[in-house]
């Protein structure tokens, strides 16, 4: 059909952006991680040092199980709001769906960093939460703990991860053929069989795919507890950031990268499984 | 269509009162009126067919029965209680949907098991109706397959299996064979009527197919812009059309326009002996019922007609020819296949053929 001139000008770009900018920064980093550095030089001698101190450090492996029950909340979270939403919009919301779906869009167009200033605001403890919790005497001096906390985090990145959740579950609801659940009803099902039994599995292809992403995306934040996590909520992101920045230890940066990599890949692999298994094309 | 059948047949309810209601039903979707104050009886055990042209309102007709749409005036009830105000899942009414509408995610066996599980039905008590219905509809040996991997026919089946599990009072058919190719959709007409005869529910059937009707329905019910415009057996509604929109929908047919004067009808070149009121009338006239006037003694009430031959189309055992009797009136005349026919010829019919009709 094409010449293979055609075939090779066509696939090169893709092909090329692909080895330069993610298979050989990849094998880099892979590398790296094995490498070392002594006296603030890094030395290319192939050693298992990283991987050691890594595992038998409290503070790295503490950060990443952190990191991880973060991930998991923000996950938790984002579907616990993202799927009613969905399913709201979906099957009640009737002609206003339109003017909501634009609505739950639209935060998405308004800068990250501007959203996590927005909940520096909210949460100080001279934030705009405070001042309301004391002008209604429910609390007499500053909550300190909203701001500066892994509550804070999980907060903030509930609130900017929720849409990524809400559409492929909004997708997949609006993918279920109305009459399948008019069949439901009709051999007798009430509202919350026919949700249990019908609409929530046809749905779980999406319900996986947002909260792959919720997990994914939080996992490898380090803005959000830049802004608002304080110490206590410093994820493993930060970790990264600062190795490979102020502690010039790119070894050890690196080959906590591949760890984050590999729960990952790990973790993409599983759920393409799992919606595979639970789609009936 | 198999033993095992005979759990399925309903307990005849009251003789003589209908076992469905419709009573002054309307429907109206913002400005516009679906269904025009519909009032229709359904007796236990019938086969009743809405018949209709796309648009007319039978499907909606049937959606408001089911519950899935609430009717603007009117009430529907069965068995003498009211229906349209239960939610469709307390309606003792179960549908076969257009395309099937099977669970994508569910197996044979599941999907016909549906209906019992949601009602908790005792699993030993399940396993044994879904067997009883699947032989029903011959669908035994797909058990474990998923819908996606069974043809359009074997579907439907399975759609019915999952609908009489129920033992419904009343199934209703929405447009069942529409999806199916045309062997396939004459063998499941008979399939259908052998099946309702079996298991004796109730069926209302939606179709705009007036052959398909016309070879299911003890009754036909002819809606037209949302209002009934005849319902009769189909014997009944093919020999006696109440309105010209009748006769041409359901047959094929020559109307013919003219008027009554004196007790005698004129219509073009032709005239009869019509009986009725005097003034504009339209009378409508079965192509087969125009014979050859050479063939066989000609009725006492013969009309005899002189036509030119303008097209004659070959359909196997007939032919259908098209005769200009003058004055540009052109009749559509059906006789036995005969061989090529050209020039003038004559024709007659019975004067009680031409049935007077409504506009």
């Amino acid at each position: 059909m094409y010449s293979r001139i055609y075939k090779a000008i066509v696939s090169a770009p893709p092909l090329l952006w692909v080895g330069f900018f993610l298979l050989l920064p990849y094998a880099l980093m892979f590398a790296h991680s094995f490498w070392a550095v002594r006296d603030g030089v890094l030395v290319h001698e192939w050693n298992l040092q990283n991987y050691h101190t890594l595992l038998s450090n409290p503070v790295y492996v503490g950060v990443l199980f952190r990191t991880m029950r973060i991930a998991a909340s923000v996950m938790l979270f984002s579907l616990l709001l993202g799927y009613p939403l969905a399913y709201y919009l979906s099957f009640h919301a009737g002609p206003r769906k339109e003017l909501l779906y634009q609505l739950v869009i639209v935060p998405l167009w308004v800068s990250y960093l501007v959203r996590g200033y927005a909940w520096k605001t909210i949460l100080g403890s001279d934030g705009v939460l405070n001042g309301f919790l004391q002008y209604f005497h429910i609390t007499h001096e500053p909550v300190g703990y909203l701001l500066y906390s892994p509550f804070a985090v999980v907060l903030m990145l509930t609130h900017i991860y929720t849409p990524f959740v809400f559409l492929p579950i909004y997708a997949a609801l609006e993918h279920i053929p109305r009459p399948l659940v008019e069949a439901s009803q009709d051999l007798g099902a009430n509202p919350r069989s026919t949700f249990l039994l019908v609409i929530l599995p046809l749905s779980m292809p999406g319900l996986v795919a947002g909260a792959t992403f919720a997990f994914v995306l939080s996992l490898g934040d380090f803005l959000a507890p830049l802004l608002v996590g304080g110490p206590s909520g410093t994820m493993i992101a930060n970790i990264v950031q600062s190795l490979f920045g102020a502690a010039y230890d790119w070894p050890l940066g690196a080959s906590i990268s591949v760890c984050i990599l590999i729960i990952t890949v790990t973790l993409l692999f599983m759920t393409e499984r799992l919606e595979k298994r639970w789609s009936f094309k | 269509m198999s033993a095992g059948a005979f759990s399925l047949r309903q307990a005849s309810t009251g003789a003589g009162s209908p076992l469905l209601e419709v009573r002054g039903v309307a429907k109206r979707f913002g400005a516009r009126e679906v269904l025009k104050s519909i009032s229709l009886d359904i007796a236990a055990g019938e086969f009743l067919t809405l018949l209709g042209e796309s648009g007319s309102g039978k499907t909606t007709l049937l959606r408001l029965i089911a519950g899935f749409e609430q009717p603007t005036a009117g009430e529907i009830r069965m068995a003498g209680e009211r229906l349209d105000t239960l939610p469709p899942y307390k309606r003792r009414v179960n549908t076969v949907f257009q395309h099937y509408a099977l669970f994508p995610h569910l197996n044979v066996r599941d999907n016909v098991a549906y209906g019992l599980r949601v009602k908790n039905t005792p699993k030993a008590e399940i396993g044994g109706r879904v067997d009883e219905a699947l032989s029903m509809v011959k669908m035994t040996e797909y058990t474990g397959a998923r819908p996606s991997k069974l043809s359009g026919g074997q579907q439907q089946r399975i759609a019915l299996a999952r609908a009489l599990i129920n033992r419904p009072q009343l199934l209703l058919l929405d447009e069942p064979l529409s999806a199916l190719d045309a062997n396939l959709r004459k063998q499941m007409q008979g399939e259908l009527k052998a099946l309702q005869r079996e298991v004796g529910i109730t069926f209302l059937f939606v179709t705009h197919d007036q052959e398909e009707a016309m070879a299911l329905s003890d009754r036909i019910a002819l809606l037209r812009d949302g209002a009934l415009e005849q319902v009769a057996s189909p014997r009944d509604i093919y020999a006696h059309p109440a309105t010209a929109y009748t006769a041409q929908f359901i047959g094929q047919t020559n109307l013919l326009r003219g008027e009554v004067r004196g007790g005698v009808a004129i219509c073009g070149a032709l005239r009869w002996p019509a009986s009725g009121s005097d003034g504009a009338a339209v009378f409508s006239l079965r192509p087969e019922a125009i014979p050859l006037a050479a063939d066989g003694a000609a009725p006492p009430d013969a009309v005899r007609l002189c036509g030119v031959i303008q097209q004659q189309i070959y359909g196997g055992s007939s032919e259908l020819l098209e005769v200009d009797c003058g004055n540009n009136q052109i009749l559509r005349v059906r006789i036995p296949a005969c061989g090529p026919l050209s020039g003038q010829h004559e024709f007659v019919f019975s004067a009680a053929d031409a049935i007077r009709v409504r506009e």
